[in-house]
């Protein structure tokens, strides 16, 4: 009898669990409904955090991704169906928070990026251990693997 | 023996068989053996670290992403992001796939030397980093 109600109470605790994962796994997204590919991790997540999509408009990704290898000062060109495959990624969900192209197609140049931003100080964003706004991993502590969740950030001193 | 155990012994067997199968691993030894055959000419380690930490007449050297000692973690010149260690003895996956490989030398010795690395400059590089612990 023991056993069984022991059995009962640990099915309902990992159904439970598995529910708050769906949920969680939802809300992480920020807006976005799924983490990003692993291509998108691989490919343009090894120099910097792996940006959001709904961080540029679609023809700011247009054109980043038609001048990889003139990138922000480096080369960081991939090949054609790769760089295809995740344009068509990029551009999938058209972004609902920046619609106009920012300075340089710049993440972080957006009015929406300014303004999620706008409690960092200026001497806040010189320390060391940031250093720059694109610096994301810095305090987005999940940025790695494409979260961005306000629960997740963690301001260094 | 029965009808279902034959069938257990079946799929035990073949799951065995598919584990034990080994998979086309290749090791950073592989790539450099590739690199000094295109080359003709044995590697050469210390003219590998002298290439990787000096600049080539552009802003960056290797090092200065990847670390003068590329055993421990580099970071990124602009970003800050955190790069693993580029020596295998820092990171067993370093080196293992050709095309990454090939991939991540075409970009990096565009931005720090301007061009395409030589096979012979690959080689050096890599030997080295064999060597770095």
């Amino acid at each position: 009898m023991l056993i069984n109600r022991h059995n009962f109470l640990v099915s309902c605790f990992g159904a439970l669990a598995l529910a708050l994962a769906a949920l969680t796994g939802a809300a992480h997204a920020d807006g976005n409904k799924a983490p990003p590919p692993a291509a998108y991790l691989q490919e343009c997540g090894s120099c910097h955090a792996p940006f959001p999509a709904k961080m540029l408009p679609s023809a700011s990704w247009r054109a980043v991704m038609t001048s990889l290898d003139k990138h922000y000062g480096t080369d960081a060109s991939i090949d054609a169906p790769a760089a295809q495959a995740l344009t068509q990624w990029l551009t999938a969900s058209p972004s609902n928070k920046v619609s106009v192209r920012p300075p340089q197609d710049r993440v972080t140049k957006s009015t929406y990026f300014l303004r999620k931003h706008s409690e960092v100080s200026a001497a806040a964003w010189a320390r060391p251990s940031i250093k720059s706004a694109v610096n994301c991993t810095a305090c987005h502590t999940r940025a790695a693997e494409g979260s961005y969740s306000e629960r997740e950030i963690v301001i260094p001193k | 023996m029965s009808l279902n155990y034959r069938i257990v012994l079946l799929a035990v067997a073949t799951t065995a068989a598919l584990a034990a199968a080994p998979a086309q691993a290749v090791t950073a030894q592989d790539l450099l053996a590739g690199y000094v055959k295109t080359t003709g000419a044995p590697a050469n380690p210390v003219a590998g670290q002298a290439f990787f930490t000096e600049k080539h007449g552009k802003d960056w050297s290797c090092a200065t992403c990847h670390s003068a000692n590329p055993a421990g973690a580099g970071k990124h010149a602009t970003t800050g992001k955190a790069i693993t260690a580029l020596a295998p003895a820092g990171d067993a996956a370093r080196f293992t796939d050709l095309a990454k490989t090939e991939k991540w030398f075409k970009r990096n010795c565009n931005d720090v030397v301007g061009r395409e690395c030589s096979a012979s400059e690959k080689a050096n590089v890599l030997a080295w980093l064999l060597t770095v612990k």
